[in-house]
């Protein structure tokens, strides 16, 4: 009963906040809806028991990638709005049409089509003891070592690429 | 409806991933289209993360964890390449992002 | 019922008041210090030894007049001081002041609650109090307190990520990120990890210091640099919520640093059963000493060292504080596998 109050009080704000996000004109206020967005994500996997990635979800996607996002959009401090000249090719309304047809069938597929598979497939069983962080730590390093050092690398060639784009021509 | 199952959180994640494509698609100014990708990527993780739930098992939340990394790639390296244009054509506006040199 | 809402509501209320009171507090405490090192007196007009100045100035910034820039942002301009107060004020919810008391016939712990994350808790809630400063610059609309606070989130950030490092290794050393946990396993070490981890403390309070703004790193909002920084178009009570928010980050860097590396509430020497006769002293009052030692050394250090330059701040924090960061969670990591 708890739980669903919290639920669809979540999800309500969730999606509130998203529209708002798409729909303001001001790009400042724009990525503080979605920093509130992001905060009201995590205390949604709060809910659903993964502590670890809510906090992450905090420290990297609000704290971190929305910083960025905020910077930029200060140092693209323009004279003019900047959405004044639109593409006369570009077609708004069959667009949004097109989406709402494509939400009603997921939605169609999420509440009628979803049945619950037979079982869990092969997965190694838990094998360590204690909380969602421990057992985070050690499917990581474990079962998952290769992409952890993949995404490792990821993030290296990133941030490289990165600063030789940011860099002016000295 | 009070029972909450992975149902619901597949429409809720279904309801934000479309949010996100029709910011993409709407909207003009770059740094929305992209805090829309971002929109998308957290619907994503809000499915994974329930199923992860639905079968107490810990993959759900290591896939969100990478789905996280790359965003936070992705994101450095795009706006790298916003900054880099808008220093040379001052605008970010993707419909007059359509020439190869002027 | 009594356990699960009145108990953690009552904890809540009385520590928000001892906090905001403490804050208050530590502006006079700041101003006599810095006095008593440049040998002058401080504060004494106002009731016995100036004890009173924090009411004098609470009362004088309520009734200044609150301007608002023309063609500031309304709505982040009020909101920036309030984004900037609230994550100084709820890191203290996973902060242990000590351990299960006996009180009224209940075991009452004495802390607010112990996740499992508690650390890295703190420093996600650190990363968010980055908005505020932003915000504020940005809704000012005006160009010194754009570019102070340009350059405060920079550092900000910048430290961040040392900082971030340093708490990777002491998290190898005490196996655990809960809060609680890491005072138990310096108990059960019998050893404080500053002992254990002598160049992690010393980092984490260099970053510190530059984490909340304070001298020597205080570039952003010196007086004789930006013109007040990024709160230069704040006035009355809106910019006495910054001085609060700064005060109340001392008073969480120096609570978090008593728990990670002074061993929280234990007695000094945990191991030794021979100064057994120090447990007479409350975990708690302990806890308060260290905290208070560890202002006390800002306040020291705020009033002896001259200010960092920009460049200066920015070199030490990228290429001194995070390859030692690194080398630390290396060695720590070598250390852990071959004992």
């Amino acid at each position: 009963m708890g739980e669903a109050i919290v639920f669809y009080g979540l999800s309500a704000l969730i999606l509130g906040f998203a529209v708002m996000v798409i729909s303001t004109r001001d790009t400042v206020h724009s990525v503080l809806f979605l920093v509130v967005n992001f905060l009201l994500v995590a205390m949604l996997y709060v809910l659903l028991g993964a502590e670890f990635l809510a906090v992450i979800q905090v420290l990297v996607y609000a704290g971190g990638i929305l910083v960025l996002y905020l910077f930029v959009v200060m140092l693209v401090n323009l004279k003019r709005p900047p959405e004044t000249y639109q593409d006369p090719r570009r077609q708004t309304r069959l667009g949004l049409a097109l989406s709402g047809a494509v939400l009603a069938e997921f939605v169609a597929i999420g509440v009628y089509g979803y049945t619950s598979p037979e079982g869990l497939p092969a997965v190694a069983a838990q094998a360590v003891e204690g909380g969602n962080v421990e057992q985070v730590g050690w499917v990581l390093y474990t079962n998952y070592l290769i992409p952890f050092e993949v995404a490792s690398i990821l993030l290296l060639v990133a941030m490289i690429g990165a600063i030789v784009l940011a860099q002016r021509d000295v | 409806m009070i029972d909450i199952t992975p149902s619901h959180y597949m429409v809720l994640s279904a309801t934000l991933f479309m949010i996100g494509v029709i910011g993409v698609m709407v909207r003009r100014n770059i740094i929305i289209i992209f805090m829309s990708i971002e929109l998308m990527l957290n619907a994503v993780n809000v499915n994974l993360v329930a199923f992860s739930h639905q079968w107490q098992h810990v993959t759900g939340q290591v896939f969100a964890l990478f789905v996280i990394a790359v965003a936070a790639a992705e994101a450095a390296v795009g706006l790298g390449i916003i900054l880099a244009f808008y220093r040379n054509k001052e605008t970010v506006n993707i419909d007059e992002m359509n020439v190869m040199r002027w | 019922m009594v356990d699960t809402l009145v108990i953690p509501l009552l904890k809540i209320v009385i520590l928000l008041n001892a906090i905001l009171i403490a804050v208050t507090y530590m502006v006079l405490l700041e101003r006599k210090v810095i006095a008593w090192v440049q040998s002058r007196l401080g504060p004494m007009r106002v009731g016995p030894y100036g004890a009173l100045q924090p009411i004098a100035d609470a009362i004088k910034l309520m009734a200044k007049e609150d301007i608002t820039p023309t063609r500031a942002d309304r709505w982040v301009f009020t909101a920036a001081p309030i984004v900037v107060l609230v994550p100084a004020l709820i890191v203290f919810a996973v902060i242990p002041f000590g351990p299960e008391v006996e009180l009224f016939g209940r075991s009452v712990p004495l802390y607010i609650t112990d996740i499992n994350v508690g650390l890295l808790y703190v420093v996600a809630i650190a990363s968010l109090g980055v908005y505020g400063i932003i915000l504020a610059g940005w809704a000012s609309n005006s160009k010194y307190p754009l570019l102070a606070s340009l350059r405060a989130t920079a550092q900000l950030i910048s430290y961040e990520v040392a900082v971030t490092m340093i708490l990777v290794s002491l998290v190898l050393t005490a196996g655990t990120l809960s809060m609680v946990g890491i005072v138990e396993a310096q108990r059960d070490a019998g050893l404080w990890f500053a002992f254990v981890q002598p160049v992690a403390f010393v980092v984490f309070f260099i970053g510190g210091m530059a984490e909340t703004n304070r001298a020597p790193f205080d570039m952003p909002e010196a007086e004789q640099e930006l013109t007040g920084g990024f709160h230069t178009e704040y006035s009355g009570m809106r910019f006495a919520l910054f001085f609060l928010a700064e005060y109340a980050n001392m008073i969480v860097i120096s609570t978090v640093a008593t728990t990670l590396f002074l061993g929280g509430w234990l007695r000094p020497f945990p191991g030794v059963a021979a100064l057994g006769f120090l447990d007479l002293v409350p975990a708690w009052i302990w806890f308060l000493f260290k905290t208070f030692v560890f202002l006390y050394v800002f306040l020291w250090i705020r009033a002896t060292l001259p200010r960092y330059r920009y460049d200066q701040l920015m070199r030490l924090g990228w290429k001194v504080l995070i390859p030692i960061g690194i080398g630390n969670i290396v060695v720590t990591g070598v250390v852990k596998v071959l004992l």
